[in-house]
């Protein structure tokens, strides 16, 4: 088994007597997509803005091996996607809405372009260096503008797009980053079972193609049982198993997780 | 549509006559009068205008309820009445009640051809040719206004009150366009923005009276000094979001404008601080006669003095001054960091979420606007020769930031046309006399009722994959 890229050991996160997600540990490799499952409320979310910067762990180490070892629960919010490299989406998505769909790409190269623009003076000069890295930078968006097939409405705005456009163009945008470690909160929530396919390719491709380590929390079982490659199911807070898909829906735990447990008991 | 209700649509209009004449009683009703020392004031009765003034709201109201029903052409017809009765020579107990039918006429047939406008909009608006002409207008008009403000001080009716107003509305326009990177692109209220214009406009005065310095020495300084306040003040605050930015910012724009009023010893305090000197031209100073050791512009050009010549000068300053200011917006936006502040106006969350510092972000966009007010400010001192704490109250924040949200969040041709209006009709409004800023008001309620979202709510992008002249054919 290789180093695994992120390492989550005893989080734990409170607020104030409410404990969201209690001492769980686990592991995603690089190059595999890492399913994070459960009923609502299970704590989830709460695992992804612990480990986004969003919330400060109550306890608990998150690390991201990556050119070297990045300690998340000590860096600020925008660290974390600038230095450890970690992208992700929301549940509700949160693209630009009244920026053009190619703005929301160039806007997610922000760091790299900050430092092409010579924090903006190359730029205001129009120097050939900056010009350059911006039609690199362009290029980048198209070529991920044609895996998600938002090439032709490149100029509209991000808002008026479709519902499922405006999920993948969230992805492309996390993926525009360039990160080691890409975190999707329900990827797949509100989409059509043909658009969840699509999803399904695009997550795939992002794993064998651009080898990221990919952090996937779904509620569509057929996305999660087809593509992830270890899943980690969560209750009330704990982990409660975790293991490769088809040993997840045997686990006698997660079925009871799901469907609940028979109160009567004794002629159960 | 709905069947016409006759007694209903007359006992609402009676209702609302009767409102009217209830708050009207007391405000037109009666008006005091001076009659003399020994018996102080009285009453002088003016119920001929409340009657009109009553019979036209009655009127009125009922032409709106038919135009509400689907019933345009007889509201039309109605307010076109009311419309020619005001303009006719008929006596009416005072001459507003003139202003007052024509408008309530206008208005009414406005609302009954409604409709109509808005469907024709709304069809122009959604085929991508009215887009485009959307474009196309908002490019064009740009042009436009840059030609006729550079000929501005050669054309025939270009008087010293023309000039005085050019220069008025420029230095608006400047302040609109620094403002506009604040509020428009990085979507942070700020409503102290006088602060740094204060501090621009006191740098210029307190340098120049006691250190000798000239216009041009200090206009970078100024500027710079401007941008420190802004990241002193934006340090702490910008952590705080919407409201909770406006209010602290609000008070710093307060602190500012008290702290020059009682610090005596530095500013003069409300006396203020005269005598400053103009801005010269290659060391030539603009005066009929030159001080010692210095020359008029006048002598070195070799023309005849003119008192005009000062006033088409400090226009142009601030002319380039403002251009300076709307090309450095331009430039920026299409920079990563002008990216990131719309990014941020947008979305803040998601910006952190890609790794993008929001303090950062946010204090370039405070200290580059605080920088343009600063120059502002020198421009403002070296033109009144005057400055006072009274120049920089809440009340000119408010108008800068008016400017923006009326122009159009963002666009720098909307900052121009609404500082136009916003200063300009003021002044074209004078001979309404007392009416003047009733009638202001009712034409910023009529832009806001008609453009929600400002004059000019088209967003260019920063940057296009597709060219647009294949968009168009394609």
């Amino acid at each position: 088994m290789t180093a695994p890229l992120i390492e989550v050991e005893h989080l734990t996160m409170r607020f104030g007597g409410l404990v969201a997600v209690d001492d769980i540990s686990f592991s995603g490799q690089p190059r595999q997509i890492t399913a994070i499952i459960g009923p609502n409320g299970a704590g989830k979310t709460t695992v992804f803005n612990c480990i986004t910067g969003f919330y400060k762990p109550t306890v608990g180490r998150l690390t991201l091996h990556g050119d070297r070892d990045y300690l998340l629960e000590r860096m600020l919010g925008h660290e974390i996607g600038q230095r450890a490299r970690v992208a992700r989406t929301f549940q509700n998505i949160r693209l630009f809405p009244a920026m053009t769909v190619l703005e929301n790409l160039m806007v997610a190269q922000h760091n790299k372009l900050m430092a092409a623009s010579g924090m903006s003076i190359y730029g205001l000069l129009g120097l050939a260096r900056w010009r350059t890295a911006e039609a690199r930078a362009v290029d980048l968006a198209r070529g991920w503008l044609e895996r998600i097939d938002l090439v032709d409405v490149a100029d509209r705005p991000a808002g008026e797009l479709p519902y499922g456009a405006q999920r993948r163009l969230e992805i492309a945008r996390a993926m525009c980053t360039e990160p080691r470690l890409l975190c999707l909160d329900e990827p797949a929530a509100g989409l059509n079972p043909r658009e969840s396919a699509e999803l399904n390719r695009l997550l795939v491709s992002i794993r064998d193609l651009d080898g990221i380590g990919v952090l996937l929390i779904e509620h569509d079982m057929s996305v999660v049982m087809s593509i992830s490659d270890h899943v980690v199911v969560l209750d009330y807070g704990r982990k409660i198993a975790e293991g490769d898909p088809a040993s997840i829906q045997r686990d006698p735990a997660v079925i009871r997780a799901y469907l609940g447990t028979d109160e009567s008991g004794a002629d159960g | 549509m709905f069947r016409p209700r006759l007694p209903a649509m007359l006992k609402d209009a009676g209702l609302t006559t009767l409102v009217a004449a209830a708050l009207g009683i007391f405000v037109v009703g009666f008006r005091t009068v001076d009659v003399g020392s020994r018996r102080g004031l009285g009453f002088d009765y003016e119920f001929g205008d409340l009657a009109v003034a009553l019979v036209v709201i009655f009127v009125g109201r009922f032409g709106l309820s038919l135009a509400a029903m689907g019933l345009r052409w007889p509201a039309m017809a109605l307010g076109a009445v009311m419309a020619a009765i005001g303009a006719s020579p008929l006596e009416l107990p005072s001459g507003f009640l003139h202003w007052f039918v024509v408008l309530g006429g206008v208005l009414l047939v406005i609302r009954a051809a409604w409709p109509w406008a808005n469907q024709a909009f709304a069809t122009a608006a959604a085929t991508p040719g009215g887009r485009t002409l959307d474009r196309l207008a908002s490019r064009w008009i740009g042009v436009l206004m840059l030609g006729f403000a550079l000929i501005l001080p050669a054309l025939p009716f270009a008087d010293q009150k023309t000039m005085d107003l050019g220069v008025l509305i420029l230095t608006y326009v400047m302040l609109g366009w620094g403002l506009n990177i604040v509020v428009g692109l990085a979507g942070l209220l700020d409503l102290g923005y006088v602060a740094f214009y204060a501090v621009g406009a006191y740098a210029y005065a307190l340098l120049s009276t006691h250190h000798g310095l000239g216009f041009w020495a200090v206009l970078p300084l100024a500027g710079m000094l401007a941008a420190t306040f802004g990241v002193l003040l934006g340090f702490p605050v910008l952590r705080l979001r919407g409201d909770y930015l406006a209010i602290v910012t609000l008070g710093f724009g307060e602190i500012i404008r008290l702290v020059i009023l009682n610090w005596v010893d530095f500013t003069n305090g409300p006396a203020g601080i005269g005598s400053i000197p103009g801005p010269t031209l290659f060391g030539a100073v603009f005066a009929e006669t030159a001080p010692a050791g210095k020359q008029t512009v006048a002598e070195m050009l070799g023309i005849p003095f003119d008192g005009n010549q000062r006033l088409i000068f400090l226009y142009y300053i601030i002319l380039v001054l403002a251009l300076i200011t709307n090309l450095f917006t331009q430039r920026m936006r299409a920079l990563p960091v002008g990216r990131a502040w719309e990014a941020l106006r947008e979305d803040e969350t998601a910006c952190r979420a890609l790794g993008i510092n929001p303090t950062n972000t946010k204090l370039t966009a405070f200290a580059i606007g605080a920088m343009f007010a600063g120059f502002a400010g020198s421009f403002f001192a070296a033109k009144q020769r005057f400055i006072s704490p009274e120049s920089f109250t809440f009340i000119e924040s408010a108008i800068i930031l008016a400017i923006v949200v009326l122009g159009g969040m963002g666009s720098q041709i909307g900052v121009v046309l609404a500082a136009i209006l916003l200063i300009g009709l003021p002044e074209w409004f004078r001979d309404l006399g007392n009416y003047r800023m009733l009638a202001f008001g009712l034409a910023m309620v009529l832009i806001m009722v008609f453009r929600p979202r400002g004059l000019i709510a088209h967003r260019e992008p920063s940057i296009r994959l597709h060219p647009v002249a294949s968009r168009g054919s394609g």
